[in-house]
């Protein structure tokens, strides 16, 4: 199997629907002769063109909302939105308009967009450049919500998004851009609302998205010198959710640790708290642990923006605080 | 529409009487519903195009079948001059399966695809990118097709107006740009709203081509529609084209109007009615205008019945059409 970094394999899964499928075309800002500000266009100009990779003014609201239109005239556009922050921007177009189309019409129309975006901290760039929004999406019916954390995944779950009939929100994290990994020598489209298993364990599971599977992944190694035995579930969409995966899982490890870059109050770990406990209440030997970013903006100096974010020792803390306890308290 | 001649000579009597005609049904449609409104029958906001039938029906008479049109929260005119039947309609009033959005829109959110409504807004500017999109991809294609939307001159202080218009003018897609300016964003007048008078400054200010018409005047309305249409159409940009316009009622159904003046409302229906502006022109006797309406009246009696005998959707349909299979 090749080896492609997730840049290049976000790169492929349009450029593959690109030649497949004139119906496909991508627009953003600085998408074109600049190849994008994270390089993911790049070269894309050069194959497909001006009229199909198409640069556009800094007007996030026009460029979703012609997304939108194109989408329900029968195109599969892809829209990049350069930093997910500015996706605030377009909040309307994506929340009143691409989520709600196919309802409000009573089902005769469709809304086959894709509207790429990434974030992610790291690199202090301060408060506007690197938040992690995705559970603000996650709350609209009529959207889907992708966020896979490897080249494999992130080229099979992005070219499924561009056939999907509903409007992804599709979330790349930046720090990830440059990781390689192994993908299959044909594109495989991989189907939205399945998790993903990174490795197995025994003792307790980790649910986390984006750069935090990494860091969970990392974790796991630790916790397995001290002789815990950790399972790692990503579930590469948001929404839907691979429920079933999920509470499998936690109900074979009885204790479950959720992780993810974003915020911790009121984000995407909530849901899945609150979902462990309805499903899996009797199988919980411990509280439900939730790691996340603290509530505060993202700061500039790297010192406290290292403070506020994640990292792999916040996730095995918290992986030692569940094995810590037992089912009897 | 294939019964308008689209020619730049005078329209024919009895092309002006099928326009007439269709002004006439919006007339009466409206008043049907502010009256089934008032006695308790429909549920939800309602907002009636009263003053503003003959810009719904010049400008929709100047499409292509296959052209598209995206409205707004005073929809009911556009809906019907783009060829959904009043009992669909009604229906969607109602909250019957019937209607032409299944009973999940309402009246600030009709859809009919199949006739080329893409769907009433109920944000005001939020129809307009999606306009611009559309239009993308009939230039990509290569399809003579035209896509339009309508406004008010509330939506061009709205981000989404500046933001469309530009990315249209930009990319020379085949869009129209219809704005109705009826003077009042909601009750707000025109001098609290906006700086400047002449709203085609707006468009001209992206290089768009911009037209004005008085949007009173039906068969004038039509000419320049067609106008816009056919330089859409032809790959030679898109078109601002502002209609000016006078709501000859309130906001939405219930408005008491404290923002004007009754003397105004008075002064615009005596002088700015469309149906009595054309109807003068035409010189329709008093026969044939009874028949006319006897007509109407029956097909709207008709869509209120057809309605109310309509279906319910189970209410746990709410969960349905939230995603394409």
């Amino acid at each position: 199997m090749p080896e492609i970094t997730y840049r290049e394999a976000v790169r492929d899964a349009m450029s593959e629907a690109m030649r497949r499928d004139g119906d496909v075309f991508i627009m953003g800002e600085d998408i074109a002769e600049m190849g994008g500000s994270m390089g993911v266009t790049q070269g894309m100009l050069q194959e497909f063109g001006p009229e199909r990779v198409r640069n556009t003014p800094i007007s996030e609201m026009a460029i979703v909302g012609a997304g939108v239109g194109a989408a329900m005239a029968g195109m599969r556009p892809i829209v990049e939105i350069m930093y997910q922050d500015f996706t605030t921007l377009a909040m309307e177009q994506l929340v009143n308009q691409a989520a709600k189309h196919r309802y409000m019409s009573g089902g005769q129309l469709k809304v086959p967009l894709t509207v790429r975006t990434q974030g992610g901290a790291g690199w202090s760039p301060g408060a506007q450049h690197a938040q992690q929004l995705e559970a603000w999406f996650v709350h609209v019916p009529g959207l889907k919500v992708v966020f896979p954390s490897t080249p494999e995944d992130v080229r099979g779950l992005l070219f499924r998004s561009i056939y999907d009939d509903n409007p992804v929100v599709f979330f790349e994290h930046r720090t990830l851009y440059g990781i390689k990994g192994e993908v299959p020598a044909e594109l495989e489209p991989i189907e939205l609302g399945q998790g993903r298993i990174h490795r197995e364990g025994e003792d307790v599971t980790v649910v986390a998205t984006g750069r935090l599977v990494h860091e969970a992944l990392a974790a796991a190694a630790d916790a397995e010198k001290e002789g815990v035995s950790v399972e790692v579930f990503d579930p590469r969409t948001l929404l839907p959710l691979d429920e079933e995966g999920l509470v499998s899982s936690v109900k074979k490890t009885n204790r479950c640790v959720v992780a993810h870059e974003a915020i911790v109050r009121m984000g995407f770990g909530a849901e899945v708290a609150a979902l462990v406990q309805e499903r899996a209440f009797d199988y919980l030997d411990a509280p439900v642990e939730r790691v996340g970013a603290r509530f505060s903006p993202l700061p500039f100096a790297p010192v406290m923006e290292a403070y506020v974010i994640p990292h792999e020792e916040d996730v095995l803390a918290a992986i030692k605080r569940t094995v810590g306890r037992n089912g009897n308290g | 529409m294939a019964t308008a001649e689209k020619t730049s000579k005078g329209l024919s009597p009895d092309t002006l009487k099928e326009f007439l005609r269709e002004m006439l049904l919006i007339r009466r449609f409206e008043e049907k519903v502010e009256e089934r409104f008032r006695a308790g029958e429909l549920p939800g906001f309602l907002h009636v195009a009263i003053g503003q039938e003959a810009v719904a029906v010049g400008v929709c008479r100047a499409l292509e079948d296959d052209d598209i049109i995206a409205s707004t929260h005073r929809a009911h005119g556009h809906t019907l001059a783009k060829g959904t039947h009043p009992n669909a309609l009604m229906a969607e009033l109602y909250g019957k399966v019937e209607g032409c959005s299944r009973g999940y829109g309402g009246s600030m959110h009709l859809y009919d695809v199949e006739n080329g409504n893409m769907g009433a807004n109920a944000v005001v500017g939020g129809g307009l990118p999606a306009i611009v999109g559309a239009a993308l991809a009939y230039k990509l294609r290569g399809e003579p097709r035209v896509a339009l939307a309508f406004f008010g001159d509330g939506a061009t202080n709205i981000g989404t107006f500046h933001e469309a218009l530009n990315l249209a003018q930009l990319w020379k897609v085949p869009a129209v740009f219809v704005c109705e300016n009826n003077h009042y964003a909601e009750s707000t007048p025109a001098h609290q709203q906006l700086p400047i008078e002449d709203l085609t400054k707006r468009a001209e200010a992206f290089g768009m081509t911009a037209m004005t018409v008085d949007g009173q005047d039906v068969e004038a309305v039509y000419r320049t529609a067609l106008e816009a249409t056919s330089h859409a159409r032809e790959g030679r940009g898109p078109v601002f084209l502002l209609a000016e316009t006078f709501r000859l009622t309130g906001h939405y159904i219930g408005d008491p109007q404290v923002y004007r003046p009754k003397e105004e409302i008075r002064e615009l229906r005596r002088t700015q009615d469309p149906l009595d502006r054309l109807r003068a022109t035409l010189d329709v006797p008093d026969d044939e205008w009874d028949a006319m309406e006897r007509e109407i009246a029956e097909l709207v009696d008709g869509s209120v019945e057809f309605a109310k005998n309509g279906t319910d959707p189970e209410p746990q349909d709410a969960l349905k059409n939230i995603y394409a299979e």
